[in-house]
């Protein structure tokens, strides 16, 4: 499989009064055309700002990808004018955000929202693009298109509401979907139908989905290749079933320890101890340091580098630093 | 829909008679009336006067008179004028339209654009201006500006006439005249556009500021959009809403004349016909005046709210 888009060295800072917050940080990976690749994380990990610095819509003034480069389909879109960059987005790369409900304008029917990407970036005239959102909504399986085309967000539920979002992202055909915490905001059975329309329209068009969540369920069904973050950092990046049978980063075995599982009622639900820290106060060490059980001297004044570690699996901690050295 | 607009009539009848009774006894309340302050007359001419204007009955009795003849069109006559008060209306309160519609639009387009472009570059220099501006001109008394504007721009360099609505002793009819009217309401009007202006911009820029971190703008800017049509298509019209409510309290504003700048610039316009009738205690005029103010107010709120029903499709009337 060809890449589709290769990040390499991605740095995306936050200028506030406090100070400099590095929420994305040296971060690099791809994605091949056709995968699935899911960041996890939790909140404040940096996922979401890495998905924002890929559309270019990091917040400015305040934001600021600061080093790296974004090579997508051969082209560096950190060095792209605003005028191509703006015409690839919605087109070739489509994004879907985490909540339905505020994610489209209350004031605009929904089929003109529909008809709005069509517009631009296919040049479709008023009635086909209204033909082809009336399309692309029975496509994502809601019943009377027209009527729907013809209401407004509020008149919605929010399942239905991501639908609509999948339908604007995947109108124009793109290579990328870029999906930020898709069904976190929606209930269990939503979220199944949801991210099975997902996997429909991504075997249907060959096109590759970043997906970001903090559920280890959802990147269970979907990944292909998952990737770990921890402080705006990679900590752990490997094939969906490698990592999950052999997490190597004490922070994903924490991850996946804390997933609770069917059929087994514990008394306790497993949570690593501690806070993410301070993304203001970060020194040279593993920033996992302070909540790892297996905290070594060197992992409080040193960073380790993401190491391969066989399998096709990447890990950044001091633990297999030294195995490899011994070994 | 027909139902909530016989509710709201119905509700509006009830409070205008609430209203014109509350307003009425306060009039009655103040100290004095039209005869007392006539220094030139005798205490059984007082009294002899009283009787015939019936100021000597009891409030309520005076009240029910004048509903009586206001439900039948008749608003009396202007003790002090002596000209039927519709009439007197009719020659001032177009006067002081003219200059609220003209500066009242202006304001409006003014408070817009430079709300939107300062709240898309926030913090820039231009918003960083724009604040400390709109700050000097909410601090300014009316006053101040107007007669500060009247040294500058009419005594000083004499482009401007300093008030007035037409030159002393001036005859031009037809574009002469309108020509005249213009030059006469540049100076009021500038005034009136600075001093709302001030609240109005601010009042558009944090509603647009609030716009701007909506997550639908996010997502419009996803779509590809260029950064014009997602600021006038998909951030204006949500920052706009809340303004409508302001619509209702425009109605009144633009009749009701404007005491202050119209006594600077020597305007002939309803608010100094007010301010002059209120120190004669000319209970008709005073009366009638206050009532289509009301009327206006209540019609203003009225409307405003039919018009957010059209400009929300969230909003649902009952």
């Amino acid at each position: 499989m060809n890449n589709l888009m290769r990040i390499d060295g991605l740095s995306t800072h936050f200028f506030t009064e406090d100070g400099e917050v590095k929420a994305v940080d040296d971060v690099s990976f791809r994605v091949r055309e056709g995968e699935t690749v899911c960041i996890v994380g939790e909140s404040g990990c940096g996922k979401s700002v890495t998905a924002m610095s890929i559309m270019g819509l990091v917040e400015s003034p305040g934001g600021k990808v600061t080093s790296g480069s974004i090579e997508f389909q051969g082209e560096d879109l950190l060095q792209l004018d605003k005028h191509t960059l703006r015409s690839m987005r919605g087109h070739e790369l489509a994004m879907i955000f985490q909540e339905p409900m505020s994610s489209l304008n209350p004031v605009i029917k929904i089929g003109e929202q529909i008809m709005e990407p069509l517009r631009v970036h296919l040049k479709l005239n008023k009635k086909e693009a209204r033909a082809k959102a009336i399309e692309l909504i029975s496509q994502v399986g809601i019943s009377r298109p027209e009527q729907i085309a013809d209401s407004y967000p509020h008149e919605l539920s929010g399942g239905m509401l991501q639908r609509i979002m999948i339908a604007i992202a995947i109108s124009c055909g793109p290579k990328l979907l870029i999906a930020d915490e898709p069904t976190t905001a929606l209930d269990v059975t939503i979220q199944a139908q949801i991210l099975d329309m997902l996997r429909q329209f991504k075997a249907d068009s060959g096109m590759s989905i970043l997906l970001i969540t903090h559920d280890l369920g959802v990147v269970a069904e979907m990944a292909d290749y998952v990737i770990v973050m921890y402080s705006g950092k990679i900590v752990e990046e490997g094939e969906v079933v490698e990592l999950f049978s052999n997490p190597k980063h004490p922070y994903t075995r924490g991850l996946l320890k804390s997933k609770p599982v069917i059929n087994q009622r514990q008394e306790e639900l497993y949570s690593i101890p501690g806070q993410v820290p301070n993304p203001l106060e970060l020194a040279p060490s593993c920033y996992f340091h302070d909540r790892c059980e297996h905290c070594m001297p060197v992992c409080r004044s040193k960073q380790p580098v993401l190491q391969d570690v066989g399998n096709g699996q990447k890990v950044s901690c001091w633990l297999y630093e030294e195995a490899l050295i011994h070994a | 829909m027909s139902t909530y607009l016989t509710k709201r009539l119905l509700y509006m009848i009830i409070i205008l008679f609430g209203a014109s009774l509350l307003i009425f006894c306060l009039y009655a309340s103040t100290p004095g009336d039209f005869i007392t302050g006539n220094i030139k007359l005798t205490a059984e001419r007082k009294a002899e006067l009283r009787e015939i204007y019936g100021l000597n009955k009891p409030v309520l009795e005076r009240y029910g008179l004048w509903m009586k003849n206001a439900l039948h069109g008749d608003f009396g006559y202007s003790l002090a004028q002596q000209k039927p008060v519709l009439q007197l209306f009719n020659d001032y309160i177009w006067n002081s339209f003219l200059l609220a519609a003209v500066s009242t639009f202006l304001t409006w387009v003014i408070a817009v654009i430079i709300g939107v472009v300062s709240a898309y570059k926030q913090y820039s220099w231009f918003d960083t201006l724009v604040m400390v501006a709109i700050f000097a001109a909410m601090s300014l008394p009316s006053f101040f500006i107007g007669l500060f504007l009247i040294k500058i721009l009419a005594v000083d360099l004499k482009w401007l006439p300093p008030g007035g609505i037409i030159t002393t002793g001036s005859n031009a009819t037809g574009w002469e005249y309108i020509k005249e009217v213009v030059r006469h309401m540049a100076l009021p009007v500038i005034v009136m556009t600075l001093l709302g202006l001030g609240s109005l911009t601010r009042y558009f820029r944090s509603n647009m500021i609030d716009v701007l971190r909506q997550d639908y703008i996010r997502t419009a800017r996803a779509k590809g959009l260029r950064e014009r049509k997602v600021l006038f298509t998909h951030a204006l019209r949500n920052a706009l809403l809340p303004a409508i409510t302001l619509v209702g309290f425009e109605l009144p504003a633009l009749f009701g004349g404007s005491l202050i700048i119209e006594k600077i610039f020597n305007w002939p316009g309803i608010g100094q016909l007010y301010m002059q009738s209120f120190g004669l205690r000319d209970y008709p005029l005073l009366m009638g005046f206050t009532m289509f103010i009301a009327i206006l107010t209540v019609i203003g709120t009225l409307l405003s709210d039919l018009l957010y029903r059209i400009a929300d499709p969230r909003v649902r009337l009952q």
